[in-house]
């Protein structure tokens, strides 16, 4: 289970990169004037993306954390902490 | 008052979930009178009404919201929970009635939703406090025993606050016409303008309240923290511990309530066509009849741990939710009742049909428009068609009515679109979506009923406010918020796929469950005095 939990801290620093990447990119192609949906707008994305990007480095930390086995064992009681 | 043992333990749940309840009413009521304030406040046409509404939308529930955790948690942490949550409670109150109070754009002009605009963004920032403050208050005066239990009442107040505010604006509307509803004093305040004697009785019940017993103890022996933020978000023990309830945990409660509650409603209004009433009949129901499992998984919690009650939630939510969507899709379809003709009747009485002239160079174009109730099965829905013929020469002028479709200078009509509206199911029918409705809400409950005892034993008393408001709040305003968004969002990109917008609960519950799986203790900590 240790090892498993390792091993997917790659993933999770993979994932949050990616996570970005599509959201820039899902930016770039629907940002339309002439559209009337929210995801043509300029201003939800600009949102979306300022408040996502410290949450995929969020994630990614976390991938970190879990590849260095920081999360292996646990603290018994949040008194540990 | 209550001491960690549970005694007076009624009145802490009582008075915390009533504030609670009340601040998710206040913020609800606003989303589901959405289109009324949009008219109200942001015309069509202004650019900067326009900004102003995204931002109202957007900004609230995304930005300001985790910045309210962050303000409110650190506050919580160094001055009490008492006088944090009634302070946001007051905050949330009276924003609330001043949007009822904010004259309409044709008044004021621009000033009208840039007060709107201000006052959700005070609604936003008190709702990111009120939640920690609460949850952490009750579960700081339950006995270790029963701490999901308890507090699984103040998850109650989430989903009871989307009831109250539905049946208030139901109650309201139902005793008014639509133009009476909506006009610039019209019905659609009084929801704004109740919530003042709610938060009146909220506040003077939360000012006879005590301190928490386990913050009183830190603060008499000047152990709190000075700097929560710090603590918090800067120790690599406990950030690891943030990070671990927003990935393995919230982020998937999060989309599962959102979906249950809000995207199920949103899908049977716009997708299914399900009349306005009907509709929110049936998420009544669901709702009623499903928040009693807060307590029943909330005490299971007790028995059997966290985690795993919250990921069955999550999975069943993976594994149901296409299924559920395409039965409503299936079983609703009035394209598909239409096309059984033997089954269908029209109500003669309710036939309507107009028609307009459009003059394009030397064509006249006329439109014709019919509108006809029909019945299948017991289901009624409205049918709107719209033709168009060409007319050869030019005709003076407009609204030639049906005399016109009888004019031998015309040609035959182009069969334009048909859509279909106000579906009202029949009642077997009504029953089976009010049962899958509220299978969604039970989702809800498994995933969302032991979270608070969850986060709350996650983290020391002295930064336990401000370390678990931020990933609640991230949790269930960003990621549960983005649903409809991505939703809109998958459905232009895939637009075959009816369905494809229930990809983003659907993947981010999955991980959810992965990390969570992985990664979480089922253990319970009994001892959160520290």
């Amino acid at each position: 289970m240790k090892q498993l939990k390792r091993i997917m801290g790659v993933l999770w620093m993979i994932l949050a990169p990616a996570i970005i990447y599509f959201l820039v990119v899902g930016a770039i192609e629907n940002i339309n004037p002439a559209g009337t949906k929210d995801i043509n707008k300029p201003v939800p994305w600009i949102i979306i993306i300022a408040i996502f990007t410290p949450i995929a480095i969020g994630l990614m930390i976390f991938g970190f954390y879990s590849l260095k086995g920081e999360y292996d064992q646990l603290p018994e009681s949040s008194d540990k902490l | 008052m209550a001491s960690p043992d549970g005694k007076g333990i009624g009145k802490v749940i009582f008075s915390s979930s009533l504030g609670t309840l009340i601040e998710w009413y206040d913020f609800y009521i606003f989303g589901m009178l959405a289109k009324t304030i949009a008219v109200q406040f942001f015309p069509e046409g202004n650019e900067t009404a326009a900004l102003l509404s995204t931002l109202a939308i957007f900004a609230a529930g995304f930005l300001v919201r985790p910045f309210g955790a962050l303000v409110f948690g650190r506050l919580g942490d160094m001055i009490g929970r008492k006088s944090t949550f009634l302070l946001t409670l007051v905050l949330m109150g009276g924003s609330t009635f001043l949007i009822g109070l904010v004259p309409g754009y044709r008044s004021i002009g621009i000033a009208a939703p840039l007060l709107v605009l201000l006052l959700r963004l005070v609604q936003g920032l008190a709702l990111g406090g009120e939640y920690g403050g609460a949850a952490t208050y009750v579960a700081e005066h339950s006995p270790a025993n029963k701490r999901g239990y308890y507090t699984s009442w103040i998850q109650t107040t989430a989903t009871l606050g989307l009831f109250v505010a539905l049946g208030v604006i139901m109650a309201v509307k139902a005793n008014m016409s639509d133009a009476t509803f909506n006009m610039e004093w019209g019905g659609w305040r009084y929801p704004f303008w109740i919530s003042i004697l709610l938060v009146g009785v909220s506040i003077y019940i939360r000012l006879k309240m005590s301190e928490s017993p386990l913050y009183a103890k830190l603060k008499k022996e000047g152990k709190t923290s000075v700097n929560p933020l710090k603590e918090s978000f800067g120790h690599r023990a406990n950030f690891k511990m943030v990070l671990l309830a927003l990935f393995g945990a919230v982020m998937g409660q999060g989309v599962i309530w959102y979906t249950g509650q809000f995207y199920a409603q949103s899908f049977l209004e716009n997708a299914i066509k399900i009349e306005f009433m009907q509709n929110r009949e049936i998420l009544l129901w669901g709702i009623g009849l499903a928040t009693p499992f807060f307590l029943v998984f909330g005490a299971l919690s007790d028995r059997i741990g966290r985690k795993w009650i919250m990921l069955t939630g999550m999975l069943l939510g993976v594994i149901f939710y296409r299924p559920i969507f395409n039965t409503f899709l299936k079983d609703a379809n009035p394209k598909q009742w239409v096309a059984d003709m033997n089954n269908i009747t029209v109500d003669e009485t309710k036939v309507k049909t107009t028609a307009d002239t459009l003059q394009l160079n030397n064509r006249t174009q006329v439109i014709t428009h019919r509108e006809r109730v029909l019945n299948y099965q017991g289901n009624q829905f409205t049918e709107k068609t719209t033709d168009t013929s060409d007319v050869s020469s030019a005709v003076p002028g407009t609204a030639p009515g049906l005399s016109m479709s009888n004019s031998n200078k015309m040609q035959p009509a182009r069969v334009g679109a048909t859509t279909y509206s106000d579906v009202v199911l029949e009642s077997g029918l009504q029953w089976k979506f009010t049962f899958l409705v509220w299978c969604m809400i039970i989702f809800v409950t498994m995933a969302y009923a032991p979270i608070a005892a969850f986060l709350v034993e996650l983290f020391p008393t002295r930064i336990r406010y401000t370390s678990m408001s931020l990933p609640y709040h991230i949790g269930n305003g960003v990621f549960g918020g983005l649903v409809p968004f991505i939703a809109t969002l998958l459905s232009t990109s895939f637009a075959n796929d009816p369905l494809v917008g229930l990809w983003y609960p659907i993947g981010i519950a999955a991980l959810c469950f992965v990390i969570g799986a992985l990664y979480l203790s089922n253990k319970i900590d009994q001892n959160i005095h520290n």
